[in-house]
């Protein structure tokens, strides 16, 4: 029997991730983590592409890790662990180790997954393996110091599209990493976020025994590259789903469903202004910014409607 | 740190056998506020257990009980507080905003240094 | 115990790669590689393996997932060249650094651009100074015998390193030849079951891999390479004497061809050694003394063995498959290295580089002979008139 998806009943078995990681006070990716491996009662294993996560947890010669887990390099964490779950089929089926019912997890920032590991993902996933791919999404290259990534909404600043004098921030619209991967059509795509502890639960389970290869993006702010106080973590998520520009929606075997519908839509400014990475929108001069965000957000989630029959 | 060691007394390929040794780490050491505990009455709902990125929530799993802050690792984020329903419900109650280190909380977040238990 | 079989030297890496029976494979094909892969996918399809066989969307991702596979525990083999290589080439790096004893097959082919799919040895060339155990072969049998070895000597406890094994893009690759077969049994009882030291798939022992190594621990862990690097020289040696007992076949650091006696050489590696033999031959039929060494191991570079083996001589030259772009002289890396290993060793022997073959043009015995001419004239001045020749090039 599963373990029931409550938190004294998940808090009985010891965390997979243990404390001592180097994580920013308040970082939304050890959330996600957390929440998502104590949802699943298997033995896991995990590879992690170069990141803020990876970087973090194992410092040699420390680690937080209570599970397997390997880092090999940014773009192929995909790759990586198709390898392992090859690796695992391969020896169980020679009778060389013990079937242990394993899942195979791959976690990867934004960064790791929209741009530089998306060929990598897109193989891994096409071939089938049975694992579940996890992208903590923080919006940004967070650990090279906030550069944009294809995940940065438009008009945010970072690093590398700063909110100069002339150019407001980023200039382009963010990639929908979690379309592109529904059109993979393979068993499991999800969106979801730790604000929405148990439906993130929820969706790890799926995505962990849908028998092949699973793709969940997960929404994780970073207190540093969001600007805002550290305290404002789980708010900040969930003020993402409840403005729609993070809907929480799955694809189950190519059944689209919401999972989650906020009692009132708020307007995404409410999400924007409690953000430092932003502020510059608020300028007269930059107010059209603000409302493509919102013509954005509208639009996209228009089409989530449709798509999850909801309209 | 210990002792550093030579090459010929770890494992190669910079493996870690210790899995989880992170714990060896304090991070407490990182924080500028403390979560302590305040007045009003814990429901042991295990939100705090939830959300605390540094998984520095003591708990009593056996008797589901929460029973405090793992303070040689928290980080002072401050998130366990604003997740606390039972912090919630005080402010409400409250009508006004309260400061984070109000006696009245369940959890208080209070700036180092100035921690009164 | 073995049977003969015409085989191109792609085709006898896959029949190699059949009967080592990996756990794991990961490929991608490219030219001049491709037909071990197509082999190898039809031993798969016929269930002649217990395989896994991962047909990757890149090389990248092909050595990332070996790497993946080697770390949880698996006996991993890929092949590549060139372009595969080279984008492999990140996590090359990472193969040995993690010490995954993966098997490649390497058919050397030219790197791009201009793009060309034929023979030289810039592929290999640059992945010299990655962790990898290297090894040449001159001939479909020896890739053969090569890939076999290479299992043993990468898995050896005291080294866990990747090892690599080249021969010539089409030249051998293509090329039909009369190869040694031996018996299924027999491979698989010389190859034995992988034990690995630290496998990620022994659950209940959860291990971490990969982590951040700062300036503390990352210097130590790099003696620990060059440590699995020293000890290989050994475990090479120890491998190829247990080879030759069981299947009759000698191998050693390197191979000398009427070299003993000799007064003038070239070393040459891979399929170029071949047509020097038959020089070779022909010259001492004319009472010339010229003699031939053939790399074997690259990496680790044999440095005081093959000086204890050519320092007789009053001449040498090396022929090398690349080119060294802006090192002393513009030289190849093979020039390079053994004009190192004999000042190093305090030998004195007049040495010239003769660059040849770069994307496939074809070397003839006769450009081969005039390399000896000229080495018998070094010989009888002591002095090298051109340290480095682009041997026919066009002007
Ligand atoms: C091939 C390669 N290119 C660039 C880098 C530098 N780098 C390391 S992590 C990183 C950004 C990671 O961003 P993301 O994947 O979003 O993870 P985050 O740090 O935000 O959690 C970059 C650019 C690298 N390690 N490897
Ligand atoms: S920079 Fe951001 S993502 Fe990285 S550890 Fe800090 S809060 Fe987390
Ligand atoms: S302040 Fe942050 S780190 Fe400390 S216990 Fe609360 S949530 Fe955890
Ligand atoms: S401190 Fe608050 S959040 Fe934590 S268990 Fe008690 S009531 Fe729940
Ligand atoms: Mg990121």
């Amino acid at each position: 029997m599963a373990t029931k998806l409550i938190p004294k009943e998940l808090a009985k078995r010891p965390d997979r991730l243990s404390p001592g990681h180097r994580l920013c006070a308040g970082c939304g990716a050890s959330i996600v983590v957390r929440q998502m491996l104590a949802a699943i009662d298997a033995p896991v294993v995990i590879a992690n592409a170069t990141g803020c996560l990876e970087v973090a947890t194992t410092i040699y010669p420390y680690t937080a890790w209570r599970v397997p887990w390997m880092h090999n390099a940014f773009e192929n964490a995909a790759s990586t662990i198709t390898g392992i779950e090859a690796a695992y089929r391969s020896l169980v089926r020679q009778g060389k180790i013990p079937e242990q019912n394993v899942k195979f997890i791959a976690f990867g920032g934004d960064g790791g997954t929209y741009d530089i590991g998306l060929q990598a993902l897109s193989g891994a996933v096409e071939r089938g393996h049975q694992f579940l791919y996890v992208c903590y999404n923080n919006e940004a290259y967070m650990n090279t110091g906030i550069q944009r990534s294809s995940a940065t909404p438009l008009g945010a600043h970072t690093t590398t599209s700063p909110a100069g004098e002339v150019i407001p921030g980023k200039q382009q619209k963010r990639k929908d990493l979690t379309m592109i991967m529904a059109a993979h059509d393979i068993p499991y795509v999800a969106q979801a976020a730790p604000s929405q502890w148990r439906d993130l639960m929820q969706k790890t389970r799926k995505a962990v025994d849908c028998g092949g290869a699973a793709f969940m993006n997960v929404l994780a702010s970073c207190n540093r590259g969001w600007r805002h106080a550290t305290d404002e973590t789980v708010e900040l998520t969930q003020l993402a789903v409840d403005t729609c520009y993070w809907p929480l929606y799955e694809v189950e075997n190519g059944q689209w469903r919401l999972t989650y519908k906020p009692k009132e839509k708020l307007p995404v400014e409410e999400w924007l202004k409690r953000q430092g990475r932003f502020r510059h929108l608020f300028r007269p001069e930059n107010r059209h910014l603000i409302d493509e965000l919102q013509a954005e957000v509208d639009r996209r989630w228009e089409r989530l409607l449709r798509l999850c029959g909801e309209t | 740190m210990a002792q550093l060691k030579g090459w010929k007394e770890i494992p190669i390929a910079g493996i870690i056998l210790e899995a989880g040794n992170a714990v060896e780490y304090r991070t407490g050491g990182w924080r500028a506020f403390r979560p302590v505990r305040g007045e009003a009455e814990c429901i042991h709902c295990f939100q705090c257990w939830l959300f605390c990125p540094d998984s520095s929530i003591l708990v009593d799993a056996e008797n589901e009980k929460m029973i405090g802050f793992d303070l040689d690792h928290c980080k002072g984020c401050g998130i366990c507080a604003r997740v606390c329903p039972v912090n919630e419900k005080v402010i409400r109650n409250a009508g006004t905003k309260l400061a984070r280190d109000d006696a009245r909380l369940c959890i208080r977040i209070v700036e180092e240094g100035r921690v009164k238990e | 115990m073995s049977r003969f079989e015409a085989l191109t030297g792609d085709n006898a890496v896959a029949m190699a790669m059949r009967q080592v029976n990996p756990d794991v494979v990961a490929a991608y094909p490219i030219t001049p590689q491709t037909e071990t892969v197509e082999f190898f996918a039809e031993y798969v399809a016929d269930g002649l393996v217990n395989t896994e066989f991962i047909c990757v969307e890149s090389e990248h991702s092909a050595m990332s997932a070996c790497v993946g596979a080697s770390a949880a525990g698996a006996r991993v083999m890929t092949a590549t060249s060139s372009q595969g290589l080279a984008l492999m080439w990140e996590i090359v790096y990472i193969a040995a650094s993690n010490r995954c004893p993966i098997v490649m097959s390497l058919v050397n082919r030219a790197l791009s651009a201009p793009i060309n799919i034929h023979c030289d040895h810039s592929d290999i060339m640059g992945m010299r100074d990655s962790g990898w155990i290297v090894l040449f072969s001159e001939n479909a049998q020896e890739a053969y015998d090569n890939i076999i070895q290479a299992v043993r000597i990468g898995e050896h406890p005291d080294v866990l390193l990747p090892v690599v094994v080249c021969q010539d893009g089409f030249v051998t690759s293509h090329g039909m030849e009369r190869v040694e077969v031996f018996d299924d049994e027999a491979v698989k009882e010389f190859v034995g079951t992988y034990k690995p030291r630290y496998p990620l798939l022994d659950i209940e022992h959860p291990k971490t891999l990969g982590a951040l190594d700062f300036y503390d621990y990352y210097y130590e862990h790099k003696r620990q390479q060059v440590q699995a690097m020293e000890n290989a020289t050994g475990v090479i040696l120890a491998v190829a004497e247990e080879f030759n007992r069981k299947f009759n076949r000698n191998y050693g650091l390197f191979e000398t061809y009427c070299l003993d006696d000799a007064e003038v050489a070239i070393v040459v590696a891979n399929s170029t050694a071949g047509t020097a033999k038959v020089v070779v031959d022909r010259l001492r039929g004319e009472g010339l003394k010229v003699g031939l060494l053939k790399p074997r191991v690259f990496r680790p570079f044999p440095a005081r063995e093959l000086v204890e083996a050519l320092k007789h001589l009053k001449a040498i030259a090396v022929m090398d498959r690349s080119i060294s772009f802006g090192a002393m002289n513009n030289a190849g890396p093979l020039f390079l290295e053994l004009v190192a290993a004999l000042a190093l060793h305090g030998v004195r022997v007049p040495i010239a580089d003769y660059v040849f073959g770069l994307g496939g043009r074809d070397i003839l015995p006769r450009e081969i002979e005039s390399v000896y001419r000229d080495l018998l004239r070094v010989a009888e001045s002591g002095r090298v008139e051109r340290l480095v020749t682009y041997l026919s090039v066009r002007e």
